[in-house]
């Protein structure tokens, strides 16, 4: 099994980082998952480090048996993005991970600057479900193989999930051979 | 170690716990695509692990008519608590006594170690092998593969 990266990434996705950096990370997350937790300050230090070589991508994998909050905090960070503010309602969300009732995504929005009653809206009437769907959808096709899963360059990253690990396996990729 | 069994070979049947008083017969199963997903153990430190990934792919494989069955050397008791605690909506099948017998019939044991590979097997409605797969024991398969195997079998 290859397990690439389906569809690539497109202009639909939330990316942080220049279209034509040599490296692109994709993370398929679930922002109630303790691991993406423990990633999301990783991929900010591997952000940080690699600078304008690096776009990072972040796609919707709620694991929704296990994790009671994680569809509604994912729909809460695309109604976000449609708002122009999925970045911040993402790290929002990794960084308050124990309070993702529908109350706090609700406040978080506030916060944002986003109509609370839009946003209590979006989530009752599901605006943003289908959206979720389609990345999950897409995770599963790509080999998705737990949360969180990073694709470099559309090929899955099977290695630790440790800065220098990650690091390591970015410059091998933005090195062409 | 016998090597994994491959696609065309006929499913070797058995009988496993399913619960503390309830066995499943693979036979029995006969008529409809059955994934066996074997792993090494309940418990494992991942959260977000290859079976959370099947739980949550279950529908799709349901609409392939395929039902998913886990597989370990783990025992009933064990199973019960770990699947109530990551509310898996499959069977976990306990490859307790004698110890691995059903991985080795697949070529799916890691003696040494004795416990089960992660390997995954799609069988057709007939109970004949049609994909096999072994995955390195510290990568979690995805779903990508059962789900095009399933597909290849209309």
């Amino acid at each position: 099994m290859s397990a690439r990266l389906t569809p690539p990434v497109s202009a639909r996705d939330h990316a942080q980082g220049p279209a034509d950096a040599p490296v692109t990370l994709v993370e398929y997350g679930d922002y109630e998952c303790p691991h993406c937790g423990r990633a999301y300050p990783i991929v900010k230090a591997v952000q940080r480090s690699l600078g304008n070589d690096l776009r990072f991508v972040f796609r919707n994998f709620p694991l929704t048996k296990s994790h009671e909050h994680a569809e509604h905090a994912a729909e809460m960070a695309e109604a976000a993005g449609h708002e122009g503010k999925f970045w911040q309602m993402h790290d929002l969300l990794f960084e308050n991970q124990d309070a993702l009732a529908d109350e706090n995504l609700i406040a978080y929005a506030a916060s944002l600057d986003i109509d609370p009653r839009w946003a209590a809206a979006a989530l009752a009437q599901g605006l943003f479900r289908e959206r979720v769907r389609e990345d999950f959808a897409s995770g599963v096709k790509s080999g998705v193989n737990g949360t969180p899963t990073f694709f470099i360059n559309g090929a899955r990253y099977d290695g630790l999930l440790h800065p220098t690990s990650l690091l390591e396996a970015l410059a091998r990729a933005a090195t062409p051979e | 170690m016998p090597p994994l069994l491959s696609a065309g070979t006929p499913a070797p049947d058995f009988t496993l716990p399913r619960s503390p008083d309830a066995k499943l017969r693979l036979a029995d199963s006969r008529g409809h695509p059955v994934i066996l997903a074997f792993y090494p153990a309940d418990w494992s430190p991942v959260c977000g692990d290859e079976l959370a990934v099947f739980n949550e792919v279950l529908p799709e494989f349901q609409r392939h008519h395929a039902e998913l069955l886990g597989i370990s050397v783990d025992g009933v008791w064990c199973h019960k608590a770990y699947a109530a605690a990551r509310h898996f909506d499959f069977p976990l099948l306990a490859d307790f006594e004698p110890k691995g017998a059903v991985s080795r019939a697949y070529g799916a044991y890691r003696a040494q170690e004795g416990f089960a590979e992660r390997a995954l097997f799609v069988l057709d409605a007939a109970g004949v092998i049609r994909w096999s797969y072994l995955s390195p024991l510290t990568v979690n398969p995805g779903a990508d593969g059962i789900l095009a195997a399933l597909e290849g079998l209309k």
